[in-house]
């Protein structure tokens, strides 16, 4: 007893020393300081925020945004807009706009990827060398690189309207973009709509009912031929039915430029088509990865089964590949949603170009612009995971 | 019949004793350049008709590409208009005068003239930097490696001036040296402070563990230009009144920022792959976090996602290219801004290439390290 009186005193007065030394005070002792940190600093930020907006006179409000814009924006092919109309109906074209490159840019990556990753492990020296250079070449420069010269070719060496390059006397390229026939939409186009959509329906329902079928039988149907003439039988059977609703209205060269029709700005061509091959690339490589990925044995196994190649690479190979290619591929989808924000540099008005970009010049509202900006980006990024999380679920091993 | 039981006769009517008869070679058309070309050139239908393609894609592209690159190029000229007079047509050739002309600035940018040896010096001093990091048999490795770690500070010092030198406002830098300066600051910063996200996120601590992951996601999830317009517009509001720094250092410290958030990701994978096993032995020896994670958990991480952290570092190389949108000259942002130039108007394409080459170089030199030091590091396990 009399030995151990010191030695507890000692403890006591280095109280912090022991509670340290113990793992799970020392745990929120770091916790608890990170946290005051944290809090201080913000305090410190918001102060300083407060301070300087006063010193120059602004206030912290959203109350810009419904005042006129001003300023005018070449591409809203969605909704209209003018100059006179609001920063926010601006940014909601800016917003728009962003949606739009990033959907195009993501279908032709995914499909530009899924061939090139294909063709680089086809058997053939020669196309998978191609590939294998286009594809190095492609992704060791920036991006925005790409954009550029891409932008800069169709405006430099394009012709001029008066000798644009015809393509089949529909299209037209010309350095001020491509220039290509409008479909317009008869009274009765309604019907194709309803046609499409019924034979998505049925679609669904003959594909569930043709596993039913062969879960319980083992007959199998041609469940993709079938479904692909229905997925374009329908519309087109609908549209002879309902008189060809659709006409094109083409294009025609009148003066200086061409009237008429539909026109791709080179802004939108150049973009569309750099962050398509950049990131396409980028897919290839996934793509390649997770075929070699899977064991060969895994297609020896199909074969003793009795399975056909054909069958075997659609029941073994791919669904197992897509399991390994799904979580990069929805990060160079994230990629090309944010990649696309570098259209400022060539003058697409995406959401950064308009509420980011001519507003916070004209309004001096750094804080709320850049604001509206990031919370865009992130609500475009949570939803792309999160709709990749679910597809990911549904095509990963399911535990029993 | 005992005769051929016990000989065989070849061809050319030699006769061999039974078992002794040679090896024959393999058939002609399956060995050597034939046999190569049947096999990965025309071995099936599908294979003969993609062999064909290529051959008329690499005939359509090649030539018409040589022939402006080397054939039709003029090399020396003044201006776009001397060039253009010196071939057939305009433009049917690469004017490479251009580049010549324009290649102090697009190395220096807008650096003083008589202070160009002090980049000069730096850039050598780079290469001899960089060596005993990617090499392990450099002779003093440890005193060299010093070095390396000091010389980020070094060469801001001799680029930037003061202390002796004359000072450099740093809206003169640009070219390949700012390219240069902001991707280096980047790939030094960047893994130290990922490393750090990366144990944060995984720490068994909430508060930690919460900040951290807060922090990665919110900059995964924006892109870096909108972090640049934040650096160059409205960082001046978190600050307290009346301070201001340099545009080039907020640039410098949210590209590193940026970096090492995915920088985190990657080194997060990495950590993730370790077995528990490997942290309950560190700590069944009493080894405390920092050293368990120094000597046992940090080195196996960090070996398995090389290739991840390479890939952030080319990332990042590539990415320096927007700071032109805010408004700085590196190599991209000179190009573009040397093709409105009214001597020189319209010679993107030369350019560009010239630009993309010279990322190319870097990066592709990058990638094939990390394929060097995997296989290096490859332990079979």
């Amino acid at each position: 007893m009399l030995e151990h009186a010191p030695r507890q005193k000692k403890n006591n007065t280095n109280l912090i020393l022991r509670l340290w030394r113990n793992k799970e005070s020392r745990q929120v002792i770091i916790q608890i300081i990170t946290i005051t940190i944290i809090c201080i600093a913000a305090a410190l930020i918001l102060r300083n925020i407060s301070i300087n907006l006063k010193a120059i006179g602004k206030e912290f409000n959203f109350g810009f945004l419904f005042t006129p814009a001003g300023y005018d924006i070449t591409f809203q092919p969605i909704l209209s807009y003018s100059p006179t109309d609001t920063h926010l109906r601006a940014a909601v074209i800016g917003i728009i706009n962003t949606l739009l490159i990033a959907f195009s840019g993501i279908i032709l990556a995914t499909v530009m990827g899924f061939t090139l990753g294909v063709l680089r492990l086809s058997s053939n020296w020669l196309v998978s060398r191609m590939v294998y250079c286009f594809i190095e070449f492609t992704r060791n420069v920036p991006v925005l690189l790409h954009i550029l010269f891409v932008h800069a070719l169709i405006v430099h060496s394009f012709p001029v309207p008066k000798k644009a390059i015809d393509i089949m006397g529909t299209s037209f390229l010309t350095n001020r973009g491509m220039f290509v026939p409008r479909p317009v939409f008869g009274s009765t186009f309604y019907i194709v709509v309803i046609a499409f959509v019924l034979g998505l329906l049925l679609i669904y329902f003959f594909s569930k009912w043709a596993k039913k079928v062969q879960n319980e039988t083992g007959k199998i149907y041609p469940v993709f031929l079938i479904s692909t003439s229905i997925f374009f039988g329908f519309p087109l059977i609908a549209f002879f039915l309902a008189g060809s609703p659709i006409s094109l209205d083409y294009p025609v060269l009148k003066g200086f430029n061409f009237r008429g029709g539909m026109v791709l700005r080179p802004e939108f061509v150049a973009l569309w088509l750099a962050l398509s091959y950049y990131t396409s690339c980028f897919i290839a490589e996934i793509v390649r990865g997770g075929i070699l990925a899977i064991n060969y044995g895994q297609t020896e196994a199909a074969y003793s089964l009795g399975l056909r190649p054909n069958r075997s690479l659609q029941l073994v190979i791919i669904p197992q590949s897509m399991r390994i290619i799904m979580p990069p591929l929805a990060s160079q989808y994230l990629n090309i949603t944010k990649n696309s924000s570098l259209a400022i540099a060539i003058g697409y008005m995406d959401v950064v170009a308009t509420i980011g970009g001519i507003s916070l010049n004209q309004t001096g509202k750094e804080m709320e612009t850049m604001l509206i900006v990031l919370s865009t980006y992130l609500v475009f990024s949570l939803l792309i995971s999160a709709v990749m999380n679910i597809f990911n679920r549904k095509i990963q091993f399911k535990k029993r | 019949m005992e005769k051929t039981l016990s000989k065989t006769t070849t061809a050319t009517g030699q006769e061999y004793p039974i078992g002794q008869y040679p090896d024959l070679p393999p058939p002609r058309s399956t060995v050597g350049i034939i046999g190569w070309v049947r096999k990965n050139l025309f071995s099936s239908p599908l294979n003969i008709f993609l062999t064909v393609i290529g051959f008329l894609f690499l005939f359509l592209i090649i030539p018409p590409i040589f022939n402006w690159a080397v054939m039709e190029s003029v090399w020396t000229a003044a201006s776009r208009a001397e060039c253009w007079g010196k071939m057939d047509s305009p433009g049917c050739g690469a004017c490479w005068a251009f580049i010549s002309d324009r290649f102090n600035l697009l190395i220096y940018g807008f650096y003083p003239e008589s202070e160009r040896w002090r980049v000069n010096l730096s850039f050598i001093m780079l290469i001899l930097a960089i060596i005993p990091v990617l090499f392990e048999k450099v002779p003093y490795r440890k005193y060299t490696l010093i070095y390396s770690a000091l010389f980020p500070f070094i060469a801001a010092w001799l680029l930037k001036g003061g202390l002796g030198l004359p000072p450099v406002n740093s809206d003169q830098f640009g070219g390949i040296m700012l390219t240069i300066v902001i991707g280096v600051t980047g790939i030094t910063f960047s893994l130290p402070i990922g490393i750090v996200l990366a144990l944060g996120r995984t720490s068994p601590m909430p508060a930690l563990r919460i900040v951290c992951t807060l922090f990665i996601e919110f900059i995964r999830g924006v892109p870096l230009i909108t972090l640049l317009f934040i650096a160059s517009t409205m960082l001046n509001y978190f600050l307290p009144p009346g301070t201001t720094f340099d545009l080039l250092l907020r640039v410098l410290i949210m590209v590193t920022l940026f970096a090492s958030a995915y920088m985190a990701e990657v080194i997060r994978g990495g950590l993730q792959g370790i077995p528990i096993g490997q942290h309950e032995a560190a700590d069944s020896l009493g080894l405390k976090y920092w050293q368990a994670m120094r000597l046992i958990v940090l080195p196996q991480a960090l070996k398995i996602s090389i290739p991840g952290i390479v890939n952030t570092f080319i990332g990042l190389f590539k990415d320096t290219t927007l700071v032109l949108i805010i408004g700085m000259f590196d190599i991209l942002g000179l190009g573009r801004a040397s093709v409105a130039d009214v001597k020189w108007a319209g010679l993107s394409n030369e350019i560009y290439l010239f630009v993309a080459i010279f990322f190319f170089i870097c990066c592709f030199s990058m990638s094939r390290y990390a394929i060097y030091l995997e296989k290096k590091l490859h332990t079979g396990l």
